[in-house]
């Protein structure tokens, strides 16, 4: 691998986060590598939120008074700095619950845009069109489809994987086709690692005049993305898999979208005007953003663009690689351990791979290695991840999944492996 | 060492040799149980003999795919209720439900659970709570089903 950026310096970095210090399960250092269902929070995060709260805290987009026009100020500027981080404009940038609630915003919209005016025309979804989305969705990318598919009539077609974890694109322009009015597919895969090419989703379905959602939220956090440059239509990501708060994700539209796309939530703060019997509403983004939003939380978010951005994502996309592969390889000489996803010695590489690292043990069934892992005190994730489909696939009701990111290091990899060792010991089955 | 607590001798033989595994006729119902956070999955056969909480039950027979525990949690109550009458494996159920939902501060009486009071270490571990009930619930709801239809399936 070349290096471009000096690397990271993990030990000062992980001063930022106190709960990597602690200990767990009578002493153990805490191993976190559960980054892929979220991430551990700086300090700067936090000061960020508590400095909000103890300054300014006003409902946003209400008041005159000195505190509303701050929090107007701190809430729309972290609008700006995470539009910055992903390469678009700010009122491109709606915040959301979480990136499940963008992707539903955007179903619902082409659900309620049947009963909205000729300006909705072209998200109008019913009986013969299709959706697109890929069997490596996680449940968030594919239940709402399916439920949009349910309420209009429509058809849910995919894409299928091929064995070495990758996208099968063959037969992508029959799959998408005249009938097909979204192309829902994932930036990164969070149990195969996969990250996939939106380049050609995007050409394909521009083609045919479909709209494209990308689920962003393993790839936003680890590598820089420039949303406007892969050309997709929509993008989903999550606060907190990305240093920030729970409760924000951000939905990317692009402006000629958002502004005549129907809204989802209705109610305050998103109308125009407002009579007894009909409303018209406010333009994008708070026509999407009804009632008092979370502000300390979208703060926090702006808080943790900025430190992601001081660090530098392409430093941090190069260090997680450096990671990943070594786990990869460690765990590749480990008996009757199988990665399910893209591997050094597969016939694609580990190019265009990131993080997480899903894997099976021969005779022990992913709770109890991650019960043994726990007690071990490293922390994985274990089940299905919310891809059961993609599970099925590989024929494995369950994996166990590390996922890295800034602040972990060799040592993190290297008590990975050995953990998986002793529950193998442990089980019996080497 | 705590994996031991949890991993008891106990259960880790029914895991590696379980008790009544295969699915068997005849049957009076089958029910198919998921741990939706998971993916663990039992398939459950129970057979009565008569109606009501009187009745017997005649066999249990079950397949799936989990962990240790439900795996284990399952074989031992095929031990703990074929034989005996609907009553007598509820209130035997009742038992292994309180001590698993006690947090570990439950004292577990091996008259009435046999080798279920190995479990006790597990009901320190919230987590792993729903998979030692997985097979009881399955249980639960077969008998449920059972006992509604006359004839069975």
């Amino acid at each position: 691998m070349t290096t471009t950026a000096l690397p990271l310096d993990v030990e000062t970095l992980r001063k930022d986060f106190t709960i990597l210090g602690r200990t767990v399960r009578d002493g153990k250092r805490l191993v976190y590598l559960d980054s892929g269902a979220t991430s551990q929070r700086p300090r700067p995060v936090l000061d960020a939120e508590r400095t909000f709260i103890e300054t300014s805290n006003a409902a946003v987009h209400r008041g005159a008074h000195q505190l509303a026009e701050e929090a107007d100020a701190a809430y729309e500027g972290a609008r700006g700095k995470i539009a910055d981080f992903v390469g678009v404009r700010a009122n491109e940038i709606v915040f959301t619950k979480n990136a499940t609630e963008g992707i539903n915003l955007v179903a619902y919209a082409m659900s309620n845009a049947s009963t909205a005016g000729p300006e909705s025309e072209r998200f109008r979804i019913g009986p013969g069109d299709e959706i697109v989305v890929t069997e490596m969705e996680h449940h968030a990318n594919l239940v709402p489809w399916q439920q949009v598919a349910e309420r209009t009539g429509a058809t849910l077609r995919w894409f299928g994987v091929t064995d070495d974890g990758r996208l099968d694109l063959t037969g992508i322009d029959e799959l998408i086709n005249d009938r097909t009015k979204v192309v829902a597919f994932t930036h990164q895969s969070n149990v195969l690692g996969t990250v996939n090419p939106p380049a050609a989703l995007v050409a394909r379905a521009r083609e045919v005049g479909a709209l494209t959602v990308l689920d962003a939220c393993q790839s936003v956090p680890h590598s820089p993305v420039d949303l406007r440059g892969l050309g997709v239509d929509y993008a989903v990501f999550s606060g907190h898999k990305m240093l920030g708060p729970s409760g924000v994700g951000v939905l990317y539209g692009r402006t000629e979208l958002l502004s005549v796309m129907p809204p989802f939530l209705t109610g305050g703060s998103m109308i125009e005007m407002v009579h007894m019997a009909r409303s018209t509403f406010a333009p994008p983004p708070q026509r999407f953003e009804a009632g008092v939003p979370m502000t300390s939380q979208a703060v926090g978010l702006g808080a943790a663009v900025d430190y992601l951005t001081a660090v530098g994502m392409d430093r941090v996309a190069e260090h997680e690689h450096r990671l990943t592969d070594a786990a990869l390889r460690g765990l590749a000489e480990l008996p009757g351990v199988r990665i399910v996803g893209p591997t050094p010695e597969g016939p694609t590489g580990t190019a265009d791979r990131g993080s997480a690292v899903a894997f099976v043990v021969d005779g022990i069934h992913a709770h109890d290695v991650g019960q043994v892992l726990d007690d071990e005190g490293v922390a994985v994730r274990v089940g299905h991840h919310c891809a059961w489909p993609l599970h099925r696939r590989y024929g494995v009701p369950a994996t166990v999944r590390a996922t890295f990111y800034l602040y972990n290091d060799l040592d993190d990899v290297a008590a990975l492996v050995a953990a998986v060792r002793t529950a193998q010991r442990f089980f019996g089955t080497v | 060492m705590r994996l031991d607590q949890m991993y008891q001798e106990i259960i880790l033989d029914h895991y590696k040799r379980p008790h009544g595994r295969g699915l068997r006729e005849p049957y009076g119902a089958e029910v198919h149980h998921v741990n939706p956070t998971c993916g663990d999955e039992v398939t459950l056969r129970v057979q009565l003999t008569g109606s009501g909480t009187e009745a017997t039950v005649s066999d249990v027979s079950y397949d799936g795919q989990g962990c240790s525990i439900s795996q284990a949690a399952t074989s031992v109550l095929t031990d703990l209720v074929i034989g005996r009458t609907v009553g007598q494996a509820f209130g035997t159920m009742d038992s292994f439900v309180e001590l698993m939902q006690g947090r570990g501060q439950v004292e577990p009486d091996e008259d009435v659970l046999a080798d279920g009071i190995a479990f006790a270490g597990v009901a320190k571990y919230p987590a792993r709570v729903k998979c030692a009930l997985l097979g009881w619930m399955a249980f639960k709801d077969a008998v449920a089903r059972a006992n509604g239809s006359e004839d069975g399936s």
